[in-house]
């Protein structure tokens, strides 16, 4: 049999911009995004001002790392903004109660990956759409936390606290986190036969099966590590501040999914990566901040960031018509 | 008589390959007009071209008395051209009546659904069609396959269809039921419908068919009045002469037996099935669809594990129970639909060829991605896979390339026997030919090769020896040498006969 040589391998820049197009998108529309707002308001571009557009955001960072591997692997978490509103009280809780640190800071990573394994043991193992589970799991969650605490606020955490007004080599801690844990989730995800098998089931989970993937031990493991994530960023999220108020944050959920289909994850599963994510939620923080800066009503922000899910969104589904189309017979 | 529909020239082309070229095709008013052909032969695109579903590049086309260049899906409605399609389109949470006037209900003065008019005449239309039984108020979703079929006849007909398409109406039905259908085909003929009907099974074309086209790689073999053909006739019309030459087939080296099956059984659908399978050989199953032939790949390769019998892979007893557990017996399964259970196709094709070995690519938890691209590239030479390198998407590959990644990926767990589900279907010919070329080449190597093919002239051309099943059991092994379409078709004829005595 002959084989026609295969064409000219392309440039190493052409197959990175290939691979990596939403991510590079996303970096570049930050770039401008600070360009454009530091000629009109110089202050912008403080220090300062970065400092703090990022650390006050990295939690959402954080929780869009779990939350891209979840969508990655074809399932979606609604709950996780509720998830972390309750690990914040418990861990708050903890915390004022005399139990170290270091007890109240690693809490909700353990009890995170364990409720989140109960959701994956029914989505894969009962069968049911994971955003039927997580639903349920929404109001369960925010219920619970309204009726068991009534509303009222944790005060008095010791100072010791608040991992996240630490700075550790002259950068807020919650950016040290942000920066390695998505290198490493990155790389994990890329560099593992784990992380492949995520990218198989989510891009087509009957293949996967037919491969030899167990898909359902992998669902289950899945929403643990997200489960876990959203406990760091629990972690991040609640010693912000001196208090814990006993509510969920508003639209925290829509957020982070945001961040990670903005970032490049398609809602179909199978592709992304979560320095997208990462990206995103920096970008969401900036536009935010910006807004101030420009004197733009804040109001707008989530209408900004709602046009953004609309444009990444039609223009992952043109990709995939191009791609399904081009393949018709 | 002027034709109801007729096609002169017609020509198309899908992504630069050639389905239809320079086709002739009419239908005459209470005719039943039978199109045959292989998998891949042209018809479902000449069909579609009838149905307005696709516009031809080339070529002339006549309803009644208009002539255009091309039928839009408004058209072919407006001239009663209606189809019956495989997959049945009908909508299960709404009522039979509901289905049947779907888009051109009957309206009261008042511009609402006029209810009983729309009942009455459905009634009227089922009653028409022997279907006095069916209640207009059920819900589709209830029905069986072939009640919504006949539902799906009575939509057509209520739009005053001229011409009626059925694509293989028969594939998934009881043989009491396809009786059925014959006598309300025998009826539409009777009032001047003109039926277009495609089928695999010859034994209905024969009873049913006034004429008879045969297509091949896209060409018009010839349409014939069905009195001046015979069934071996139509097989060689079908497969043409040159297929020695298709399948290039090496001289097999037969060594121990490496699977045995006996008694295997899955509930009704797979029964009371034995075989031994060698070293280096290509054992074909040949079948009608739904003879139980992929169900009993499934079993094999542990999807749906068996209720009964024993497997043996080199004499040791073996339950399978799990795709990932076959894959440790070494067993592969090529699937037949390889964008559902074969490719994940927003990967590329280095991770698709190394999905079902990644631990062969790994170093600890990790994997060795430049290793990998390396055993891409080796799998893109060795099969021939036309891709710009390991690290393009597959979903961008043609059908024959991602078939060729399907099957790098089984190659690469190194199986000893290799379970191949319609290895070609879809596929172009020259692709088709490559595939087969390295199923040969891979028997030689000593690989055990199981190949379920609906195409007869693959069957013939590949296997060493074919097996034939019917109703879930095996009715027939053929060796190679007495392996022709006569006699393999002869048996999934006779198996036919026996089923309905049974």
């Amino acid at each position: 049999m002959t084989v026609p040589a295969p064409r000219a391998r392309r440039s190493s820049v052409a197959r990175f911009v290939a691979a990596y197009g939403q991510e590079i998108v996303i970096a570049c529309a930050l770039i401008a995004l600070f360009i454009v707002v530091s000629a009109i308001n110089p202050r912008f571009l403080g220090a300062n001002n970065v400092n703090t557009i990022v650390s006050g955001n990295a939690y959402i960072a954080v929780a869009a790392i779990g939350m891209s591997m979840i969508i990655i692997t074809g399932h979606i978490d609604v709950s996780v903004g509720a998830l972390i509103g309750v690990l914040a009280t418990i861990s708050g809780t903890l915390a004022v109660s005399g139990y170290p640190v270091w007890v109240a800071w690693t809490a909700p990573i353990f009890i995170g990956a364990a409720i989140n394994g109960g959701v994956g043991a029914l989505v894969a193992y009962g069968r049911l759409p994971s955003i039927v589970v997580t639903l349920g799991m929404l109001s369960i969650l925010r219920g619970g936390l309204v009726s068991s605490t009534g509303g009222a606020w944790i005060n008095d955490l010791p100072p010791a606290f608040q991992i996240a007004q630490a700075r550790w080599f002259g950068a807020p801690a919650p950016i040290w986190f942000m920066v390695i844990l998505t290198v490493l989730a990155f790389l994990w995800m890329k560099n593992t036969a784990f992380g492949r098998s995520l990218y198989a089931i989510g891009g087509n989970a009957e293949a996967a099966r037919a491969a030899g993937i167990p898909v359902e031990r992998r669902t289950v493991q899945v929403f643990m590590i997200h489960g876990a994530f959203a406990g760091i960023a629990t972690m991040l999220f609640a010693t912000q501040l001196r208090v814990i108020q006993s509510t969920v944050p508003p639209n925290l959920e829509l957020t982070i999914i945001t961040a990670s289909v903005i970032g490049g994850v398609s809602i179909l599963g199978g592709t992304g990566t979560v320095i997208g994510s990462t990206l995103a939620a920096v970008l969401f923080a900036a536009i935010g901040s910006a807004m101030i800066f420009v004197n733009v009503s804040a109001y707008w922000l989530r209408a900004v960031i709602g046009l953004l899910i609309l444009v990444t969104v039609l223009a992952d589904m043109a990709r995939r018509n191009r791609e399904f189309w081009s393949n018709q017979r | 008589m002027t034709a109801l529909v007729r096609l002169q020239g017609v020509s198309k082309s899908f992504a630069g390959i050639r389905v239809l070229r320079d086709v002739d095709f009419d239908v005459q008013p209470g005719e039943v007009h039978a199109l045959l052909g292989e998998n891949g032969a042209g018809k479902s695109t000449l069909i579609k071209i009838i149905a307005g579903t696709h516009a031809p590049d080339s070529g002339v086309i006549r309803v009644g008395d208009v002539e255009m260049r091309a039928i839009t899906p408004r058209e072919a409605a407006k001239g009663g051209i209606a189809t019956v399609y495989q997959e049945l389109l009908l909508f299960p949470d709404l009522t039979a009546a509901e289905n049947i006037f779907l888009g051109h209900a009957p309206k009261t003065g008042l511009g609402t659904l006029d209810w009983n008019q729309m009942r009455r005449r459905a009634r009227e239309l089922l009653d028409s069609l022997d279907s006095h039984d069916l209640d207009v108020d059920v819900k589709v979703g209830a029905l069986s396959v072939a009640n919504r079929q006949r539902i799906e006849i009575a939509k057509a007909l209520s739009q005053n269809a001229r011409v009626l398409i059925m694509d293989e109406p028969t594939a998934a039905l009881a043989d009491a039921d396809v009786r059925r259908l014959m006598i309300v085909i025998k009826r539409l003929r009777e009032r001047g419908v003109g039926i277009i009907y495609v089928s695999h099974k010859l034994p209905e074309i024969f009873e049913i068919a006034d004429r008879v086209t045969v297509l091949r790689d896209g060409a018009l073999i010839g349409t014939l009045p069905i009195a001046e053909v015979t069934e071996q006739t139509l097989v060689t019309m079908m497969v043409g002469r040159e297929i020695d030459h298709l399948f290039p087939k090496p001289e097999p080296n037969f060594g121990a037996t490496v699977l045995r099956v006996s008694n295997l059984g899955l509930g009704d659908r797979v029964r009371d099935i034995s075989f031994e399978l060698r070293r280096g050989e290509i054992l074909g199953l040949a079948g009608l669809v739904g003879s139980g032939r992929t169900e009993l790949a499934l079993i094999l390769f542990g999807i749906t594990p068996a209720t009964s019998g024993v497997i043996e892979l080199d004499g040791r007893p073996v339950t399978i129970t799990s795709p990932r557990q076959a894959k440790t017996l070494g067993i592969a399964y090529v699937p037949e639909d390889r964008g559902l259970q074969g490719l994940v196709r927003p990967m590329t094709v280095a991770q698709n060829n190394s999905m079902a070995a990644l631990s062969h690519v790994a170093r600890g938890v990790f994997l060795d991605l430049r290793a990998e691209a390396a055993k891409a590239a080796a799998a893109i030479r060795q099969l021939g896979i036309r891709a710009r390198g390991p690290d393009q998407i597959v979903a961008q590959l043609s059908g024959g390339n991602q078939q060729k990644v399907v099957l790098g990926k089984w190659l690469e767990t190194a199986p000893r026997i290799l379970i191949m589900d319609e290895p070609t279907r879809g596929i172009d010919v020259g692709a088709k030919a490559e595939i087969h070329a390295l199923m040969g080449r891979l028997a030689q190597q000593g690989l055990a090769i199981l190949m379920i093919s609906s195409e007869l002239p693959e069957v013939l051309g590949m296997s060493d020896r074919v097996l034939v099943m019917h109703g879930g059991r095996l009715v027939a092994t053929i060796d190679r040498a007495d392996a022709t379409p006569s006699t393999v078709g002869a048996a999934m004829a006779a198996a036919s006969h026996a089923g309905e005595a049974a």
